[in-house]
């Protein structure tokens, strides 16, 4: 089996791998923790988390964008791009460092990256999940221009004490609607990690969110 | 192929040599962290996953030691608790394993501690937001006893029907007046999900709800994994005329005097004498060491902690070190 | 003062040192190696990697040392360190039509193309202990003749045969598109397609399949076996890597391999057909593969629309139920201790019969 290792270190074809930027330093204990991070973010949904990697991901990707899908994905998740990020760079850093399928259509996907906010598609157009396997639903890493300003939202719901403020920037005007039809057919919905920067929040399909 | 690279230099993280940091693969990490998220997201539905076999036979925390192993790191602080207690067996072996494969620090101190991992209680002492209680669970499915069939429980689950549930309970009532169940006391998360509490006695059941501290749990040989965020609503089932009640003991702690906490049932001798001491060991060593007396004189409870063996153990200074063998 | 057992660090530790000592035994015994096992426990070792799903004869060895011969606990051992291997890809589905064949045998015809091959089996010995072999030395050299003819290359398969008039149903096409299920990666789920099935019979435990093989014989499921053939010989391991485009062969292992032939009484769609059971497994276990390809077929009954009345049929009940591994370390957790639900139990009880007391003197008065 020796040869094969060799062969296993060595990129696949198909991949451009110049000007490739660095993925995770460390990748098992950055990877654990942006993990934590992410957990916290799920667990605490509405309140912002910075991470300490500092990645220096392609454009137009933020660093937290890049370390939420890096700590992620992999062989068994297809990946969604939306059309601003979907260029040759990008596309080599997630096939290089995650070995991720990219897919075509939104419906297919296990994560959705979406840098335009403002044009993002509906929340509807990603796997919904299943009545009696609601986790095979998307994940939608959506990259805002800030997680400070913008409407402020309140939040309730599980891992909510009461009542959380949630400020993002850059949202279509449906998207809180979606929202709540997303949280009205419960268990079933996407989740979502908003990312701006190196800032991140978790918003589970649990949340109700209220203008 | 692509992070078979990146697993290599892995393997230099720490702990074991041969073994990858916390013994797990940086793949199956992955797919462990993926349905943790989503079992977050849905609260009390219980989320298939690929578990692997562990060193650790299933049915011995298999299912927990995965969880852990997918969160833990090296910054974090573990306790284990089986029975409640720090020094059982397997609790001792689980603490173990993780200082030798992940090299972290291990506590008895339910506060000092970011992730407690679990087998049949909650801490008496109160969790805090930041930690983590990872639960090991043996049998994930509250229906399980009522219907052995995995597609039945799973349509059961998908359209919220669980009048099979409230029949048996009822039963129970009209066959002993009360309801026959004292650990894996059935609940509701989020008004949703029907949920077992892995047996923890139902006197834990009340601390889940709008517990401040993430709740995880993981069923190794089941393969699925759960959770209750914090602050989040579970309640154990019942009726307006049979009110959840939790166990109530006449006598207190004999050791620390407790009057509100979990008891054992420690035998004297062979003509029915009996006291009765905390089920949480750091629980009561804390309270002892702060004063407090039970029933027992303190020669009595020396010589009952000398033969226990850990009980009013000072420190653990040293001890992971000479763990990492 | 009798206290309850509360076990430490340094009990552990002393059980390991009690239990080593024990493997060993007499330390004037000279101690087994490694090549010792491999060589002459083949069958363990085959039982071994197959339940344990890793080929690798010397680490079997090593398991079945360390378990003391235990092996279920070497199947255990073996399940351990597997799962903390890094997965370079997926070989090639193995060709057991091109199999270099040492045994093969039909029950189903007297001869047939490439004829029948007895080949090593237990089968005709008389079960007479061999006092010879007690003795040191006992074995001697090898006495096998060498065959006056060789092993025909071709050996098409018994099932193939039937094949050419439509008697026997199509193997199931091996879809491209579709992958593999893999339960080592991946969880159950119910119903069960028959990829995921055949995997957890293979890895399943030969003592639990052989006698849910033997309840469908013995009415317990509408079976009516044939074994159609059974061979054991070795075959071609090929992996494509990514980067290559093309396969090469990596190694070679030693499979058995059953095909069961059963009577199907045909339905709407099909005309009467025979149908296939299937059974495989690394090394030289016959008996598992036999019991597999009983079992493989008696969980069909959804697929071919029987009736599903008998524990073997049961694919919930089956497949939850073969493997040791759980089934081994959740019947053993029981040691662990329940001392707190015990407790919850004590109080249960001995409030429901301060109630019964209490509802007896009522109805007494």
């Amino acid at each position: 089996m020796a040869a094969m290792a060799t062969l296993a270190g060595s990129a696949p074809g198909g991949i451009d791998t110049t000007d490739l930027k660095p993925g995770l330093a460390d990748p098992v204990h950055d990877s654990q923790r942006v993990f934590r991070a992410l957990l916290e973010a799920m667990a605490r949904p509405g309140r912002p988390l910075q991470l300490e990697e500092g990645l220096d991901p392609p454009f137009p990707l933020d660093p937290a964008t890049a370390a939420a899908v890096l700590t992620l994905c992999d062989h068994d998740t297809p990946l969604w791009i939306d059309w601003i990020a979907d260029t040759p760079p990008v596309r080599a850093y997630f096939s290089f460092h995650c070995g991720c399928p990219l897919v075509e259509r939104s419906q297919q996907a296990a994560f959705g990256l979406v840098s335009d906010a403002e044009n993002m598609p509906r929340l509807g157009l990603f796997a919904q999940g299943l009545d009696k396997y609601p986790d095979r639903s998307a994940t939608l890493v959506l990259q805002v221009p800030s997680l400070s300003e913008g409407l402020a939202v309140q939040l309730s719901g599980p891992g909510i004490d009461g009542r959380e403020t949630l400020r993002a920037a850059g949202l279509p005007d449906w998207f809180w609607n979606d929202w709540r039809l997303n949280a009205a057919q419960f268990p079933l919905g996407v989740d979502i990690i908003m990312t701006s920067g190196r800032a991140l929040v978790g918003l589970p399909r649990s949340i109700a969110a209220e203008g | 192929m692509t992070t078979a690279s990146a697993e290599k230099t892995a393997e230099n993280g720490a702990g074991e040599e041969g073994y990858n940091f916390a013994y797990l693969d940086e793949q199956t990490k992955r797919m462990i962290r993926r349905c943790i998220l989503k079992a977050v997201a849905v609260p009390g539905y219980q989320v298939p996953f690929g578990g692997r076999e562990m060193p650790l036979p299933y049915g011995w925390g298999t299912g927990g030691m995965q969880v852990t192993a997918s969160i833990i790191g090296h910054d974090d602080t573990l306790k284990v608790i089986d029975q409640g207690a720090d020094d059982t067996t397997n609790a001792v072996n689980i603490r173990r394993f993780f200082a030798r494969t992940a090299a972290v620090d291990t506590t008895e101190v339910t506060a000092e501690a970011s992730i407690v991992q679990t087998r049949h209680r909650v801490p008496e002492d109160p969790m805090t937001e930041g930690q983590i209680l990872v639960y090991q669970v043996p049998q994930p499915e509250p229906l399980r006893k009522l219907e052995p069939r995995e597609i039945e429980c799973r349509k059961m689950h998908a359209y919220k029907e669980y009048g099979l549930m409230q029949v048996s309970l009822y039963e129970d009532i009209a066959r002993f007046g009360e309801i026959a169940t004292s650990y894996s006391y059935p609940v509701m998360v989020n008004d949703r999900y029907l949920m077992s509490p892995t047996p923890i006695p139902k006197f834990d059941n009340p601390k889940m709800h709008d517990f401040p501290a993430l709740q995880l749990f993981g069923a190794g040989r089941e393969k699925r994994i759960y959770a209750i965020p914090p602050f989040t609503k579970v309640k154990s089932l019942d009726f307006d005329d049979h009110p959840f009640e939790v166990q109530q003991w006449e006598e207190n702690c004999a050791l620390c005097g407790a009057e509100d906490t979990f008891l054992d049932e420690v035998i004297l001798d062979d003509r029915g004498g009996k006291m009765y001491v905390c089920s949480d060991s750091h629980y009561c060593a804390r309270r002892r060491a702060e004063g407090h007396r039970g029933t027992l004189s303190d020669s009595a409870a020396a010589a009952y902690a000398a033969a226990v063996g850990a009980a009013d153990r000072p420190s653990e200074d040293g001890e992971s070190a000479e763990w990492v063998t | 003062m009798y206290v309850a057992v509360k076990g430490g660090e340094e009990a552990i530790l002393n059980s390991h040192k009690l239990i080593a000592e024990e493997r060993r035994g007499d330390p004037a015994v000279p101690e087994l190696t490694l090549t010792q096992i491999k060589e002459q426990m083949q069958i363990a070792v085959d039982r071994v990697m197959t339940e344990g799903s890793l080929y690798d004869r010397d680490l079997a060895a090593l398991a079945i040392k360390q378990a003391q011969g235990d092996l279920v606990e070497a199947i255990f051992l073996l399940r351990a360190y597997r799962t903390t291997l890094t997965r370079f890809g997926e070989t090639l589905p193995i060709d057991t039509a091109k199999m270099a064949v040492r045994r093969r045998i039909s029950a189903a015809y007297k001869d047939l193309p490439g004829g029948q091959v007895l080949g090593p089996s237990y089968d005709y010995t008389h079960r007479l202990l061999d006092f010879a072999l007690a003795a040191e030395e006992g074995a001697g050299e090898p006495q096998a003749e060498e065959a006056a003819e060789t092993v025909a290359e071709a050996m098409p398969r018994v099932t193939e045969i039937l094949n050419h008039e439509g008697l026997i149903e199509e193997e199931i096409a091996l879809n491209d598109e579709e992958p593999v299920a893999d339960l080592t990666r991946e969880p159950m789920e119910f119903p069960a397609d028959r990829d995921m099935r055949l995997q957890n019979l293979a890895r399943g435990d030969e003592g639990f399949l052989l006698a849910l093989g033997y309840s469908t014989q013995r009415g317990f499921g509408g079976n009516h076996p044939f074994a159609g053939e059974i061979r054991l010989g070795e075959v071609a391991v090929e992996f494509a890597p990514e980067e290559l485009g093309f396969a090469i062969e990596i190694g070679e292992i030693t499979v058995s391999e059953c095909q069961m032939i059963n009577q199907f009484a045909g339905s709407a769609e099909r005309p009467p057909q025979f149908t296939r059971g299937y059974g495989l497994a690394f090394g030289h276990c016959e008996r598992k593969t036999m019991a597999m390809a009983l079992v493989d077929r008696a969980l069909r009954a959804r697929e071919l629309d029987e009736v599903i009345e008998y524990p073997a049929q049961d694919e919930e009940f089956v497949l939850y139920h073969s493997d040791n591994v759980e089934a081994s370390g959740f019947v053993q957790h029981l040691k662990l201790p329940h001392y707190v639900d015990f407790q919850s139990e004590l109080q249960l009880i001995r409030s429901l019969r301060r109630r019964h007391t209490e509802e007896t003197l009522e109805a007494a008065e």
